[in-house]
């Protein structure tokens, strides 16, 4: 039997290493989407099988007899004994979001070889090996969360820094994801009307499930549901009727401000009105198109147009600045490593968890699921053609404002697109041009759109619908993270401000309430008014941005992670986090200095302001600035980012040095090696206490 | 018959779980199992004090 075994996983191993192979040196020809989908489920299967065994038996020793705290401190509200499959799903609807989703598609400007394999080394290295350390280790700590076991493991100027980070990668990671839904409506009144509905079809919900049938959270969904769809085909209608699409045709401008008053409003309004009704609808919309888009690749299976490896390699790509290393590890964060799922395995999962070692499964499982949506998202870009992914995805500033300056742009660069192709793409879509929509979320719809109808059939106007609906749950998934994180945010800044000034701490005090969302949404804002404006179309400074505070965040797991590791006793394990650790920091040094100190103005934030500086004291506006006014504005911001990225990187600095200090009095002998877990206690009762 | 109302009834409470909708059923048991005497939160303070516990910290949601 053992040696069966055996020899299915060496298959597996062979199948695995095959397809990576396929990937990586079939030249000249499409490969088959289907290499890539066997390169990943192979290298996870064995990730699964050997390496989350590993970890769940020699680093942690995971016991199901030891009571977990949803057993011990079991309170019917927070801890919960819960079954692992539902702990699955609500873990992986937590972690999940636009993350992995846009990150995957902007990377494939350097061509899918580099992108599929970060997103599964990195996961079965790096990222699934965090989710499961922290969620073990904040299991044996009754449920603590990683800002607490970093003051209490490592120190408390760690803990204090990792606090204040937390804070900051919030406002970049709104501030981003706001930036892609105002790029995704900008000039599209069918896309614009459908998301604006899903507000209020929320506060329908919300309304429902308060006055008319209270708790009845599934009637509610379904329910909302409908009228998602209803939304819709309302959006088609007023793009249709020319004086109502006008009326709906907004600016980037608009739309920004917009969404900041959205933010403002979802953070001060009671939560069962908009939040937790946009919450469920958003938890069946993301599993159902993630299933979908399964689907939808498995049945086309579509050739990989996007070469192996492009020439942007070197830096000079369109889309972000920078070369492969390190910025392709910097863009692609969710999917492979998001420290981000730090917060929720050491928040609502551990509290939940019925047995121990049920913590492989949705410690590391559920990050392997979330990995595998990036995979999705990176074929559904390179399935497009090179000409029309970067004629979507480049700013304005390489492609000029038409379809023909476009073409022209792209025949440059070695691909091939006509501008009549990309005319009648945009009218297949129901857009009036799909020029420079950069984000990566109208490039992600219109790989969907397009994977779904080869994969059903249909005519154009079906094409139409789907993209419509790729982008809509886009917007769904997107506005979520906003509104949460909003609100999360302001309670972060009254719990910083609380000792300054009491009163400001108190979160039923309507003036600090209205004070502090103001504060955290003009934060935000600022970065998405900047992005707004900004003529290279702002993702390509914020998201790198994003990449490196969200990575910023893994490299604190990971530091509490190996402290608690060598705490335990676990010395010679400790490589299991310190491997990704390293290169975390490798990355987002050197990341963070290139767009520091870079002297070239497209990478580094202060060559930028330089260029721009000599601009205005030569009385020059550079291309697509409109006024001296917002060239002095991108200055600002420009040192902004400067000033935001070295404290990012000082923040790594910090709380690296704090826990090398406590390893070392550790493993030296010079403090002993006392783990902080809660002493075992053996399991009682049965599932359903 | 039974069976696949059950089997229904199941699956919602499935899917109201992984959706993270708050169970009033499994807390009313709790409070009878693990604190007899005590009078449990009515359904819809309940439902606001999940709602509350959800939403005003970090740790339920990501990017």
């Amino acid at each position: 039997m053992r040696v069966v075994a055996a020899l299915g996983w060496l298959l597996v191993a062979i199948a695995g290493a095959g397809a990576l192979g396929v990937l990586a040196l079939r030249r000249g020809e499409n490969v088959s989407a289907a290499w890539l989908l066997v390169a990943a489920l192979c290298t996870y299967a064995i990730g699964y099988r050997f390496y989350s065994a590993f970890i769940a038996a020699r680093i942690f020793a995971l016991d199901d007899a030891r009571a977990t705290p949803s057993e011990r401190l079991s309170d019917g509200r927070d801890y919960v004994p819960t079954n692992r499959w539902i702990v699955f799903g609500h873990h992986f609807a937590a972690i999940a979001g636009p993350g992995p989703l846009v990150g995957p598609t902007l990377a494939a400007q350097f061509g899918y070889l580099p992108g599929v394999i970060w997103i599964v080394v990195g996961v079965v290295l790096g990222g699934a090996v965090q989710d499961m350390v922290i969620l073990c280790a904040s299991i044996r700590r009754d449920g603590k969360s990683l800002g607490q076991m970093a003051k209490e493991e490592i120190g408390p100027v760690a803990g204090f820094t990792a606090l204040v980070a937390v804070l900051g990668i919030m406002v970049v990671l709104i501030a981003v994801l706001a930036l892609v839904v105002v790029n995704a409506l900008k000039s599209s009144p069918w896309g614009t009307v459908t998301i604006g509905l899903t507000i209020p079809i929320a506060m329908l919900m919300g309304l429902y499930l308060r006055w008319l049938r209270p708790g009845r959270v599934l009637e509610a969904s379904a329910i909302g549901l409908v009228l998602l769809v209803v939304a819709l085909y309302a959006g088609r209608w007023v793009a249709q009727q020319p004086a109502l699409a006008a009326a709906f045709t907004l600016s980037g401008k608009t739309l920004a401000i917009l969404v900041m008053v959205y933010g403002f409003a979802a953070s001060v309004l009671p939560v069962w009105l908009l939040l937790a009704p946009r919450d469920y609808l958003s938890a069946f919309v993301k599993i159902g198109v993630v299933v979908a888009l399964a689907l939808g690749i498995l049945i086309a299976l579509p050739p990989l147009q996007m070469p192996a490896l492009t020439r942007f390699t070197d830096g000079t790509g369109p889309i972000f600045a920078g070369a492969l290393f390190p910025f392709a590890f910097i863009t692609i964060a969710c999917g492979s490593i998001s420290g981000f799922h730090a917060l929720i395995a050491s928040g609502t999962t551990p509290k939940l968890l019925e047995r121990e070692r049920d913590a492989r499964m949705i410690g590391y499982g559920a990050m392997l699921m979330e990995s595998f949506v990036a995979v999705m998202a990176l074929i559904a870009a390179c399935a497009l053609t090179p000409g029309v992914y970067f004629a979507i995805n480049a700013p304005v500033a390489a492609l000029g404002p038409t379809a023909q300056t476009a073409a022209a742009a792209i025949a440059n660069w070695g691909f091939v697109v006509t501008p009549t192709e990309l005319e009648q793409l945009a009218k297949q879509v129901g857009e009036t041009s799909l020029l420079s929509r950069t984000g990566g979320a109208p490039s992600l719809a219109v790989g969907m759109a397009h994977l779904f109808s080869s994969a059903l059939g249909g005519s154009d106007g079906a094409m139409a619908l789907w993209y419509h609906f790729a982008l809509m749950f886009e917007a769904l998934f997107i506005l979520t993270t906003l509104d949460a994180g909003t609100r999360v945010g302001r309670f972060m800044l009254q719990d910083l401000g609380r000792h300054v000034w009491p009163a400001f701490g108190r979160t039923s005090w309507m003036p600090a309430t209205v004070l502090s969302s103001a504060l955290i949404v003009a934060m935000w804002g600022h970065f998405l008014w900047q992005g707004v404006i900004d003529p290279l179309g702002g993702v390509n400074s914020l998201w790198p941005l994003f990449g490196i505070s969200n990575q910023l965040l893994a490299a604190v797991a990971l530091c509490v992670g190996t402290t608690i590791i060598i705490k335990m006793g676990k010395a010679r394990y400790a490589w299991a986090t310190l491997l990704p650790l390293a290169w975390l920091v490798i990355v987002t040094m050197t990341a963070g200095v290139v767009k520091l100190f870079s002297s070239e103005p497209k990478l580094g934030f202060l060559a930028r302001a330089h260029v721009l500086q000599a601009a205005r004291a030569a009385g020059t506006l550079p291309p697509g600035v409109k006024s001296a006014s917002e060239l002095s504005q991108m200055i600002a911001n420009d040192y902004l980012d400067a000033a935001v990225t070295a404290f990012f990187l000082i923040s790594v600095v910090v709380i690296l040095a704090d826990s090398a200090r406590e390893w070392y009095a550790v493993v030296s002998g010079a403090k002993a090696a006392r783990s902080t877990e809660v002493p075992f206690q053996p399991r009682v009762f049965a599932a359903g206490d | 018959m039974r069976t696949i109302v059950g089997f229904v009834q199941r699956a919602a409470w499935v899917l109201r779980r992984v959706i993270g909708a708050p169970d009033y059923e499994q807390y009313l048991l709790h409070v009878a199992r693990r604190h007899p005497g005590c009078a449990p939160l009515s359904r819809d303070e309940f439902a606001r004090d999940a709602l509350a516990r959800r939403y005003d910290r970090p740790g339920s949601r990501c990017c």
